[in-house]
């Protein structure tokens, strides 16, 4: 399980400032919950740990992003192999252009598995594990556009969970699913729990109280508060956050 | 009635105009061709050489032509193809996507796009007189690439523009670098695009005569190397046209119609293999 030890992180969008100076430990084997109005820097925060924030142009990143000790941020260090330590679950799924089981196959391929049975071993495990295993056994090649919009959603996880991250980023993972499937999902999120460190940014308050072991607060891109859920829900010290939970800002 | 609606009124009219106008050109352009050309259309005119005389009414076909144009076209077409696509790529976001350097390459596309076809025969043909060389099939399928190329690449450019940032992210975020994302999500998505932009290009190519004029030459004969010299079907037109016998000329639209139906098959044939390669494509 990987260690998040976020320093003074700062992110600009050309003068745009999407992130000022956020501090935080994220503890490990939890689900931290990422919570604030629309526009407050959750998912930069979000995109930074991967550095998927290195795809917009005229960003701007500094301070430290420390993995297990090691500063993602620093000059040289490798990207793909962070990326794979810190698999990513995004609002809308976004299936890959192939069949459901080249989608799930897709990061054990690129990290070097070539040996077929693992291959099948891998996809129907972490098929599992997302529980879609019985709904696509009969059509592993079908192209995986064919599924419904809650079905991609697990294919999504299975697919990033089957590069064996150790720390699961989700960014509103169930914005665009019907009720049924976002319960799956979050069902998912407690078991996996014991065995990866999640990071779940979300705008839904009663699904963060719900899944949430720790929260971080944001607010025009500046972490206002963060602690445990329960202490940072019950007994909110900071007023822009006691603002926010009371529905006074949304 | 109000102004408003007034407003609604003239431009559904003007989208109606228009649509009729581009419809009925191409209705009156085909219908043209066919009324004239039907007649001379025989088997004879598209499985034989032309023999002795041929341009006087004689017997023969167009069968050089139709060779020499396939050759040209296709030839011109994958030649363009090996140029156009690492162009395109090198334009995405990967690479120098929404730099100056793109800009500069999209500006000098879109005007290399503009230049009169005959522009480019000319500049093969100083070139082949450069190299030693005389107007062969080489030399046709080279100028025709030039003509092809900025159609292609620029086509290929906004085909891989459409493909959504998400999509591209999907596959980083799996630790995949920038090449195996190209080369297996953004290839395979936009691969029934790519196939199109690469048909628009040698649609235009098969129908150049401007440019194959002085690189390919015209011959009577089939090409037997790259060295030797080619015909055309827009130059066979060109040349039919030009004699003053009612009977030749009317050859001349039966040759032009027989290009179209050579572009309609290929089109048909490569759509219906796009839709089965591209059935994993993302909506």
């Amino acid at each position: 399980m990987a260690h998040i030890d976020v320093r003074n992180l700062s992110v600009t969008y050309g003068r745009h400032q999407a992130l000022t100076n956020v501090t935080v430990e994220i503890p490990d084997g939890a689900i931290s919950a990422v919570i604030g109005p629309s526009g407050c820097g959750k998912t930069t925060f979000l995109r930074s740990l991967n550095r998927l924030t290195d795809m917009s142009r005229g960003v701007h990143v500094s301070g430290e992003v420390l993995i297990d000790g090691e500063n993602i941020l620093a000059r040289g260090a490798d990207v793909t192999a962070l990326r794979r330590k810190m698999g990513l679950l995004s609002q809308r799924p976004q299936v890959l252009p192939m069949s459901i089981y080249d989608n799930v196959a897709y990061g054990p391929r690129l990290h070097g598995v070539r040996d077929r049975k693992r291959l099948d071993a891998i996809v129907q495990q972490h098929l599992e594990l997302a529980s879609l295993w019985s709904e696509v056994k009969d059509r592993l090649r079908a192209p995986a556009s064919g599924l419904s919009v809650g079905q991609q959603q697990r294919l999504c996880l299975a697919r990033g969970l089957a590069v064996e991250p150790e720390v699961l980023l989700c960014d509103e993972p169930t914005a665009s699913l019907d009720p049924v499937s976002a319960q799956h999902i979050e069902k998912r999120f407690v078991e996996l729990k014991q065995e990866y460190t999640i990071i779940l940014v979300t705008h839904i308050l009663r699904q963060a109280r719900r899944l949430a072991d720790y929260v971080l607060y944001m607010y025009m891109g500046e972490l206002v508060e963060h602690g445990p859920a329960e202490a940072l829900f019950n007994a909110p010290s900071d007023p822009r956050t006691q603002a926010y939970l009371s529905g006074v800002i949304s | 009635m109000s102004r408003r609606h007034a407003v609604e009124r003239f431009a559904q009219a003007a989208m109606l105009l228009s649509t009729v106008a581009v419809v009925s050109g191409l209705v009156l352009t085909v219908g043209v061709i066919v009324a004239n050309g039907a007649r001379s259309l025989n088997w004879e005119m598209v499985s034989q050489l032309p023999s002795g005389g041929y341009y006087l009414g004689g017997s023969g076909g167009v069968l050089n032509a139709i060779v020499g144009s396939l050759i040209l076209a296709v030839g011109a077409t994958v030649l363009a193809a090996l140029v156009a696509l690492p162009v395109a790529l090198f334009l995405q976001p990967e690479y120098r996507g929404e730099t100056r350097i793109a800009g500069v390459v999209r500006g000098s596309l879109d005007l290399l796009w503009g230049i009169p076809s005959i522009v480019y025969g000319a500049f093969g043909f100083t070139l082949l007189i450069y190299l030693g060389m005389r107007a062969s099939l080489m030399g046709g399928i080279v100028a025709l690439a030039l003509v092809e190329l900025p159609i292609m690449a620029r086509a290929m450019d906004e085909v891989l523009r459409m493909v959504p940032a998400e999509l591209r992210e999907a596959s980083y975020s799996m630790g995949a670098t920038r090449w195996e994302t190209m080369r297996r999500v953004v290839l395979p998505q936009v691969f029934g695009g790519l196939i199109t932009a690469a048909l628009l290009a040698f649609g235009r190519g098969i129908g150049d005569a401007a440019s194959v004029l002085f690189t390919a030459g015209y011959t009577d004969n089939l090409p037997r190397s790259l060295q030797d010299p080619v015909a055309s079907l827009p130059l066979a037109v060109f040349f039919q046209l030009g004699t003053p016998f009612p009977e030749v000329q009317q050859r001349a639209h039966a040759s032009a119609l027989i290009l179209l139906i050579v572009v309609l098959i290929i089109s048909v044939l490569s759509r219906v293999l796009t839709r089965r390669l591209t059935r994993f494509a993302v909506k």
